[in-house]
């Protein structure tokens, strides 16, 4: 198993707001690795962090090695990263199977030149970027749609749909940031499926996650996140044991990650609103 | 250069620093809440001069009862044009405050572009209203002003007009500087520059700010105007382009949204075109400006005095 | 998978026309051929030359369309590379003539190459001005940008008006005294051969001549029909299709891969390279150039052509030049020359010819209002630019486009997040 990311030490501050506060976490190759937390916790801005949105204002962030911190976004994505992001951001007026074509990007160099002249390269390239296109949208079960607009689809076939952008990239490592939110459970189940189909075709998968038997289903390693803080990390087993996470899930929260075992699904989405006003109590109960 | 040379141009420079201010503060005070561009602002200058133009033909003309009064002591003089200026400042920035209603409160949810687009659409009426409807060649201003040498050092010297512009301008900055940090309307202001929806639900008339930040800007741009007519002694329906552009650039010099860095950007960018104009020949003087403009959105778009109206603590 | 191409709607090659649009082009085309001799027989020559012009704005506005309409950046000063283009057509067809005088003395057509030999040297000038100026520019923020752009084509302006690199005779412009414009290649043949008389048509008779505006008039039309082509299949392609999602979300773009400041660079230099061939072709046209055909006003009204025609939509520019171009300059002409009289019975005082000038001016303000409050999607809009610039839903419309440059900056606006 090889290291795919590396993050020593890294913090961001928003003014005096300390978003992501010296996180030191890894994932490897192969890994299903979920980030939890309550809202505001820093999780999406780690996930800026590592696409390039926003430089770390201190540690670094590593990707197979190479320095990422700091890298401007379509870089990082050529690199193979790519991502969901938490309040859907599909390209509304294009259709499905454009805003996959759009994640062929990286993938693809065909300029104004060979657009112009209609090359035989160039004819080439968008038939092959169609396509793959296609096929991304069969992987996520979306081709029937493929020429609806984003804007038009249901909303559970628009987190899809973004995932298939995601895909597109040919990412070796792809973040959903709450793929499941807006989800009813039907569709919540499939998608655990699909995200052991994204890794079992060999991507990496860093997943934020407020549905926490998604998380406890899927996860290979979990790791939580409060006030910026990394508050503990490990299998989802230890991770539900884990006193600190149950404080700073306290309340509905704590309960909903306890109801995991018993399939009951609990409305999360508010949950962690009530543990972050007890998780201050909990922030003094120590170090570890 | 020689030194007399380099001091009356440091002088003319403060004089014109003054009025790129008092520009500047309306493009800062717009932009620091609504996010926007006013490129009509430039028109809010003009409009002024002209009327302030009106004003002080009208209120000496001997048709005028009291213009003898206004002509025959200093006192008169002095009420003539605090007249003429509130008149001028009241008129645009009521002028302001309907353009921001008809022209651009429609457009508050639209793609960023629309607004400016907008913006620009209103100069172009405005130039070509006055152009078309009061006239399309220079006007001379009239000269009541007593413009006398006040001080001079060497060869260099500053005379009352200019000494009014400079004072009247730093008096204004400073009475808008302590309103926006001191009254509670002016707070109201900062909150909703900082965060607009946030200040909306703390019970703030969003409408209202932005309806007072249109009175403002373009009630100072009228100032502006009159001091322009009287130093230059000429109005033409075109004069507010230039300025305008030099003012913006003074905004986005000292950090637009950023009351204080406006002030600084106008004097700074006064003093450097006065003393640049020196280097070089008459025909490349504005470019002094528009490559000013140009450097400091490319090496420094934060500003002197980086953005926002509330400086950092 | 693979096959049904049909399946893109913006694709060109999936474009099969349906016969009545066959039927309209077809039309359009006959109409667009048969113009100017039509007014050339019946001596309206003014017609012709107004067209000829409405089909130079027709290329501005398809090129600047490439900058404001696809890649959503907003270039007021798009004129400078108009005039870049139209300096270097001369400076460098005068002695690119001479040079093929003096080496093909036996064909004397050959100096009249040059205006061709031109149009590509003059484009990619415009092109690498393009280039230069928006490589440290387009990362800022597309109002800055505006103004950035605008500050530049001032700069243009006043360094042509003071004569700069003492190569452009300041504000007396272009030939210098003396000098001319070499002929374009062909106009002297065509005037030669073409010519014909039906005695019997009209009150006095349909005499065709062939003209020099009938000549640019045709030249001109292939350059848009060039042009069109060429938009098109940008339009379609990775290139298009990274310049419409940068416009939709330029944070997703990225993260999808795109490179934004490539993307927009392309776009803005290639709009320039646009601007170039129009500016080069309109010296040759009208023999002579000066700053004052380069000035920010001039800016303004490409971009109200485009406002008012449609962002992103060619048939849009189309409609837009021949509006705001055409109409003013047609009552004008029609007055001046007597046709509007002949036609109406109305007479147009000189006065009231000269005025209609200077309103057109106010009405194009007030039209941007206008259109910006009430059709913002313009006349004949792109479907997709429609739909971005009307969304149906109310909630859309809040949800601005934040930029790259803003998420990074944290100068976003209040109350937005990733
Ligand atoms: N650009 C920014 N500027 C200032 N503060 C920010 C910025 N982005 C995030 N924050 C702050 O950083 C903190 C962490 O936010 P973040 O969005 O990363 O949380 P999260 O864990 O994703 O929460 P949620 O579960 O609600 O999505 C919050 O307090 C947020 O307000
Ligand atoms: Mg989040």
């Amino acid at each position: 198993m090889t290291r795919l990311v590396e993050a020593n030490n890294v913090t961001m501050q928003f003014g005096g707001l300390k978003a992501v506060s010296d996180v030191t976490m890894h994932i490897d190759e192969g890994e299903i690795v979920a980030l939890i937390g309550p809202n505001g916790a820093g999780k999406t801005t780690f996930f800026n962090l590592l696409t390039g949105i926003y430089t770390p204002t201190e540690g670094t962030l590593t990707f197979k090695g190479q320095p990422v911190g700091g890298l401007k976004p379509h870089k990082i994505a050529k690199m193979g990263i790519s991502r969901t992001f938490q309040n859907i951001r599909l390209f509304q007026n294009m259709t499905a199977l454009e805003n996959v074509m759009v994640g062929r990007h990286t993938r693809t160099k065909e300029g104004p030149i060979g657009a112009v002249f209609r090359t035989p390269a160039f004819k080439r390239e968008e038939r092959e970027t169609e396509d793959r296109a296609r096929e991304w949208l069969r992987f996520v079960n979306l081709e029937s749609v493929a020429n609806e607009l984003a804007k038009n689809l249901p909303y559970g076939d628009q987190r899809r749909l973004e995932i298939a952008r995601a895909l597109a990239t040919e990412p070796e490592l792809v973040l959903l940031d709450e793929p499941a939110a807006g989800m009813n459970p039907q569709e919540s189940q499939a998608l655990n499926g699909l995200i052991r189909k994204v890794r079992e075709s060999g991507v990496t998968v860093l997943l934020i996650e407020h549905d926490m038997k998604v998380v406890m289903d899927i996860a290979d390693r979990i790791y939580v996140l409060d006030f910026g803080e990394l508050i503990a990390e490990g299998l989802p087993a230890e991770i539900q044991r884990n006193p600190k996470v149950i404080e700073a899930y306290l309340g509905k929260g704590a309960e909903a990650m306890m109801a995991a075992h018993d399939e009951i699904r609990e409305e999360t989405a508010s949950a962690p609103e009530d543990g972050v006003a007890v998780a201050d109590a909990s922030a003094v109960g120590g170090e570890e | 250069m020689s030194a007399d040379l380099i001091i009356q141009q440091l002088v003319n420079g403060v004089t014109l620093g003054g009025m790129y201010a008092l520009i500047a503060l309306g493009y800062t005070l717009v932009y620091g809440i609504l996010l926007m561009i006013n490129f009509a602002h430039s028109e809010m200058f003009m409009g002024g001069a002209y009327v302030g133009l009106g004003m002080l033909t009208w209120l000496s003309s001997d048709s005028f009862p009291a213009s003898s009064f206004f002509k025959g002591s200093t006192f008169g003089l002095i009420l003539l044009f605090l007249i003429v200026f509130a008149v001028a400042g009241i008129t645009i920035g009521v002028l302001g405050v309907i353009i921001e209603r008809v022209a651009y409160r429609p457009l508050r949810h639209a793609p960023r572009l629309a607004p400016l687009i907008s913006a620009i659409g209103v100069s172009i009426f405005l130039q070509n209203a006055v152009l078309l409807w009061i006239d399309s060649k220079a006007i001379p201003y009239p000269s009541l002003f007593p413009v006398r040498q006040v001080i001079s050092i060497g060869g260099a010297s500053l005379n009352s007009l200019q000494l009014l512009i400079v004072v009247a301008s730093l008096v204004l900055l400073l009475i808008l500087d302590t309103f926006v940090s001191k009254t509670r309307i002016g707070k109201a202001m900062r909150a909703t520059s900082q965060d607009r929806e946030a200040a909306g639900l703390m019970g703030i008339d969003i409408n209202y700010i932005i309806a007072l930040a249109f009175f403002i800007g373009p009630a100072l741009g009228a100032v502006a105007g009159i001091f322009h007519g009287m130093y230059y002694g000429t109005v033409i329906f075109s004069m507010g382009f230039i300025p305008g552009i030099k003012s913006f650039t003074a905004a986005v010099l000292g950090g637009i949204g950023n009351l204080r860095g406006a002030m600084l950007g106008g004097f700074v960018l006064g003093i450097v075109e006065s003393l640049g104009a020196g280097f070089l020949s008459t025909g490349y003087k504005d470019v002094i400006a528009f490559g000013i403009l140009i450097l400091v959105l490319i090496f420094r778009p934060g500003g002197l005095l980086g953005e926002s109206v509330v400086e950092k603590v | 998978m693979g096959g049904s191409k049909m399946d893109i709607k913006t694709s060109v090659e999936s474009a099969k026309m349906s016969p009545t649009k066959l039927a309209v082009y077809a039309g359009i085309g006959v109409l667009v051929f048969l113009a100017p001799i039509l007014f050339q027989g019946f001596g309206q020559l003014f017609l012709v030359r107004i067209l000829a012009i409405v089909g130079l704005y027709v290329m501005l506005a398809l090129g600047l369309n490439i900058v404001v309409g696809y890649a959503g950046l907003l270039d007021l000063g798009y004129i400078a590379f108009y005039g870049i283009g139209a300096y270097a057509g001369i400076l460098g067809g005068q002695p690119l003539s001479q040079w093929l005088a003096a080496t093909f003395p036996d064909q004397p057509w050959a100096p009249g190459l040059s205006y061709f030999i031109m149009i590509p040297i003059a484009a990619v000038a415009a092109a690498i001005t393009g280039i230069m100026l928006g490589t440290p520019v387009l990362r800022l923020r597309g109002d800055y940008l505006a103004i950035v752009t605008l500050g530049f084509g001032e700069i243009v302006r006043i360094a042509l008006n003071n004569n700069i690199f003492g190569l452009t005779n300041g504000a007396a412009g272009l030939p210098k005294a003396g000098e001319v414009v070499p002929k374009p290649f062909g106009l002297d043949w065509l005037t030669k051969v073409t010519y014909f008389r039906i005695p019997n048509l009209g009150d006095n008779g349909f005499t065709f001549t062939f003209t020099a505006n009938v000549y640019w008039y045709y030249i001109i039309v292939l350059l848009c029909v060039f042009t069109i082509f060429v938009v098109r299949r940008l339009d379609d392609s990775r290139l298009g299709r990274s310049w419409t999602a940068m416009r939709e979300d330029e944070v997703a773009a990225a993260s999808m891969g795109v490179n934004i400041t490539g993307a927009k660079l392309y776009a803005f230099s290639l709009g320039a390279l646009w601007g170039g061939i129009a500016g080069t072709t309109f010296a040759n046209f009208q023999g002579f150039v000066s700053p004052e055909s380069f000035t920010f006003m001039e800016s303004v009204f490409v971009v109200c052509v485009i406002v008012l025609g449609g962002m992103g939509s060619i048939p849009g520019a189309i409609v837009g030049a021949l509006v705001i171009q055409g109409v003013p300059e047609l009552i004008r002409g029609m007055a001046s020359s007597g046709l509007l009289t002949a036609l109406t019975g109305i007479t147009v005082s000189a006065e009231a010819q000269s005025a209609i000038s200077n309103y057109r001016y106010l009405v194009f303000g007030l039209l941007m209002v206008i259109m910006m409050a009430w059709r913002p999607q313009g006349i004949l809009p792109s479907k997709r630019r429609a739909r971005e610039l009307r969304p149906e839903d109310e909630k859309a419309l809040d949800e601005t486009n934040q930029t790259l440059y803003d998420a990074q900056h944290d100068t976003a606006i209040p109350g937005e997040d990733l």
